[in-house]
């Protein structure tokens, strides 16, 4: 097929390491994002063998965005890439979710939480980076992972920690869990235990989107959907298949891959024939991203530019964003893969002190409001734990509610009447 | 996906059940084969499964394991420990993440005359893999006239853990056991562990083996005859645990030994229940399921999947089928709650048969003097 071969010069430059974004680094960490943003828009009407002569020279094209804005640095050294306010919430929005993930370790051992627990720590600068340039209606959808993400987007921290705790005053009263954070107001879609699950799920919503604004008219409606899911995920079919579909039919999400390096105790490079997962974007025909996942700041103008092209219905892009888990793949995991060198040497990047050091070098704030924010955010955490000790656990009647939307789907019973109408429905015994 | 050290560390004897626990108190992996000094030694399923694995693969080089984490990890749940240090990466392959495609990648390599066993790391990620296992795997034996058999084992833990939530939780034995072209095992104690992995790899036929997470760490006696290497239990074959006159209850993995200990404590109300281990719900064994009702004229079934169109189901059936004059009393059916695994620990564990259950389930059996409560 034709398409196929304007990609093959895309891909077939030599392998290399993974691009060394940090031997290209200007001297301040923050300025002047080094990033390649493919931009190959599948324009129909170019489709072609013409194509593959013109590509012949090494595709890099950085996006004229970040032309400017390296032109902009470069000639003026005041110009930052955030302000004080934006700064101080993402700082906190960062704390928030260490602070939160300490705490469900610690609650954890204690016997409070159990089951399957994974942990986020280390990753915040992925999650705070991209949610926190949404509105409310846009969705969030994520994996087993997903407890940071859903307090970026909003959901209350009491009713994340009584979801864990298994109480009825959790955000899917006690019935969902660790894996399984769902919340409509918010937006957040879950939550998915089984990897690549999401994507479909997360494409889904990001087509209700695009429906909504041309079949049922909804001229304003410019919902974004993120997609986030790691590494491990990216070498599952359903990733690809969405990939081919959001792209064919440009709709309005971003694929943001977390890619940690590690599945439970699977390398990502003994797993993957290509570890590059961003160059799959431009095989599908979508702007391919690799930022450095650990610095704030970068993660956020990628998804400026990658949530403004879903806005304005330019379609979906892939960011690989290059992260990882201080802790092991969960709370019983006992992280004996894992090399301490690569630890260490990401434990120096960590995401929340280096932005704090960009801040105060830039001196846009202060060490005492770093430390206010900090106490702030450790009271938020303990009173949601205080809350979720005190709720109650779920009453015995709710073991049968919410199996379906409508209950009539129980059936009819012995005395010829739905199952549902009858108000000791949900007392009797569940079992056959 | 998920983690692993989920084991605990029981006591030696007597099967001890671990259901009801909501604390989860993590332990570092002990995999401690005790010897007694006494005649009966004593084998984790764990080690069960682990030995009856490495003794096939050394026995015959077409075996070869293949799953996440199978290798470098050890096993997801340390089934496969050592294994890749003594086969060596060609046998014991690490997969990504693609239970679809390395699913098809067996049971093409089955297809071409090689033996592989696959783990999930649960069963509910063989969904994923579906298309493969009954397409591929079950029906080609027929499709193709018995010119092309598929000699696979797809193997992994199923059935509920601990606060897994929902989509970690389900019971698979119903499912797969409706489809023909497939064999279906549900080993309970090591012996069985042992004896079953061993048939179904040495079995030219697709077979599922459904192990239970929470039996892993569990210990039980396994006598000489077992810890040999050509040890073999033949597929089809149910066992009966403990032999009785008044009820006869039925039951499968974890659930026999929730079974076993609802025994004991029938028996001391006068009431003598005899305990099948079925062991393989395909082909289920009907012939001593049968004589046994025709001895006891009661039938008690449990499960701990979902009861609509469930293993009890069928078994209900077939011996209202060959048996029904013999039946003095309803057959009675335990089955998990009809909702998906809600994650409260409190709602967990009443999603899923206890011992009361079954006590209670078996006394209605005897003198029906309880009557059913409204149920679902």
């Amino acid at each position: 097929m034709a398409t196929a071969f304007w990609s093959v010069n895309v891909i077939q430059h030599p392998r290399c390491e993974r691009p060394s974004i940090a031997s290209r680094k200007p001297s301040s960490a923050f300025l002047g994002s080094t990033l390649k943003l493919r931009f190959n828009p599948p324009s129909r009407s170019n489709f072609g063998f013409s194509e593959t002569l013109r590509k012949s020279s090494p595709i890099s094209a950085i996006s004229d965005v970040f032309e400017e804005k390296k032109q902009k640095s470069a000639s003026s050294s005041s110009s930052l890439l955030i302000t004080k306010e934006e700064g101080l919430e993402v700082y906190e929005d960062m704390v928030l979710g260490r602070c939160f993930e300490d705490m469900c370790a610690q609650m954890y051992y204690r016997g409070k939480m159990f089951g399957f627990v994974h942990l986020y720590n280390g990753q915040e600068a992925v999650s705070t980076g991209f949610i926190k340039l949404l509105k409310k209606e846009d969705c969030v959808v994520s994996t087993y992972r997903d407890h940071v993400h859903a307090l970026s987007k909003g959901v209350p921290a009491r009713e994340v920690m009584s979801e864990l705790f298994g109480k009825t005053t959790g955000c899917c009263r006690g019935q969902g869990g660790s894996m399984h954070m769902f919340s409509k107001e918010h937006n957040v879609l879950g939550g998915f235990a089984f990897i690549g699950e999401g994507i479909p799920v997360a494409t889904g919503a990001a087509f209700t989107s695009k429906y909504r604004k041309e079949a049922l008219n909804e001229a304003d409606c410019d919902h974004v959907t993120l997609a986030f899911f790691g590494d491990g995920t990216c070498n599952n079919g359903q990733f690809y298949e969405c990939l081919n579909m959001a792209a064919l039919w440009k709709l309005p999400i971003v694929f943001v891959v977390e890619n940690n390096l590690w599945a439970i105790g699977m390398s990502h490079l003994r797993s993957t024939s290509d570890p590059e997962i961003w160059k799959k974007g431009p095989a599908f025909g979508m702007p391919g991203v690799h930022v450095d996942g650990m610095d704030v700041l970068k993660v956020r103008e990628v998804a400026k530019e990658a949530i403004g092209r879903a806005r304005r219905g330019e379609g979906p892009t892939l960011v690989e964003c290059e992260t990882y888990r201080f802790r092991g793949h969960s709370l019983a995991d006992p992280d004996e893969l894992r090399d301490p060198t690569e630890k260490a040497h990401y434990a120096a990047r960590d995401p929340i002190t280096a932005l704090k050091k960009y801040m105060i070098e830039n001196n846009l704030a202060k060490e005492g409001e770093f430390k206010a924010i900090d106490k702030k955010i450790d009271e938020i955490v303990e009173d949601s734990v205080e809350f979720a000790d005190e709720s109650p656990q779920p009453s015995r009647s709710q073991l049968l509610e919410n199996v379906f939307a409508d209950p009539k789907g129980f059936g009819i019973g012995p005395d010829g009447r739905y199952r549902c109408e009858d108000p000791k429905f949900t007392e009797g015994t569940a079992h056959v | 996906m998920f983690s692993i050290l989920k084991q605990k560390v029981l006591n030696g004897g007597s099967p001890v059940m671990i259901l009801g626990q909501t604390v989860q108190r993590i332990r570092p992996a002990v995999d401690a084969y005790r010897g007694y000094s006494s005649a009966a030694k004593e084998m984790t399923v764990r080690e069960a499964l682990n030995s009856a694995l490495d003794e096939e693969m050394s026995a015959d080089p077409k075996v070869f394991i293949m799953g996440e984490e199978v290798g470098e990890y050890q096993g997801a749940y340390k089934i496969s420990k050592g294994l890749l240090e003594k086969y060596g990466p060609e046998r014991v392959l690490d997969t990504p993440i693609t239970e679809a495609g390395f699913t098809g990648i067996g049971v093409g390599a089955a297809y071409y005359g090689l033996k592989p066993v696959v783990e999930f790391m649960t069963f509910n990620f063989s969904m994923q893999a579906i298309d493969h296992i009954i397409n591929s795997a079950a029906k080609s034996n027929y499709m193709s006239a018995g010119r092309i058999s598929v000699p696979i084992v797809f193997r992994g833990p199923n059935g509920a853990a601990a606060g897994v939530g929902a989509q970690h939780s389900q019971c698979y034995a119903g499912w797969y056991a409706s489809c023909p072209g497939l064999k279906v095992l549900t080993p309970y104690s090591s012996e069985d562990a042992r004896g079953l992995l061993k048939a179904a790899i040495r079995d030219p036929d697709p077979v599922i083996f459904l192990e239970n997470e929470l039996l892993y760490g569990e210990s039980f006696p396994v006598s000489a005859e077992v810890l040999d290497s050509s040890f073999c239990l033949p597929i089809g074959k149910a066992k009966i645990e403990r032999e009785g006159k008044d009820v006869t209850i039925t039951a499968f993995s974890k659930m026999v030994g929730l079974a076993l200990k609802a025994a004991e404590i029938l028996a001391k109300d006068g009431i003598s229940a005899e305990i099948i281990n079925l062991r393989s719900i395909r082909p289920l064994d009907r012939a001593t399921i049968n004589a046994s009702v025709r001895k006891t004229n009661r039938l008690v079934t449990v499960e701990e999947g979902f009861p609509q169109h469930g293993v009890g189901a069928e078994i209900c059936t077939s011996v209202i089928e060959e048996s029904f004059g013999y039946l003095d009393a309803p057959v009675e059916r335990i089955a998990g709650a009809d909702v998906p695994m809600p994650y409260a620990a409190n709602l967990e564990r009443s999603a899923v048969p206890q011992i009361e259950d079954i006590v209670r389930a078996a006394k209605r059996a005897c003198y029906r003097a309880v009557p059913m409560a409204a149920a679902s």
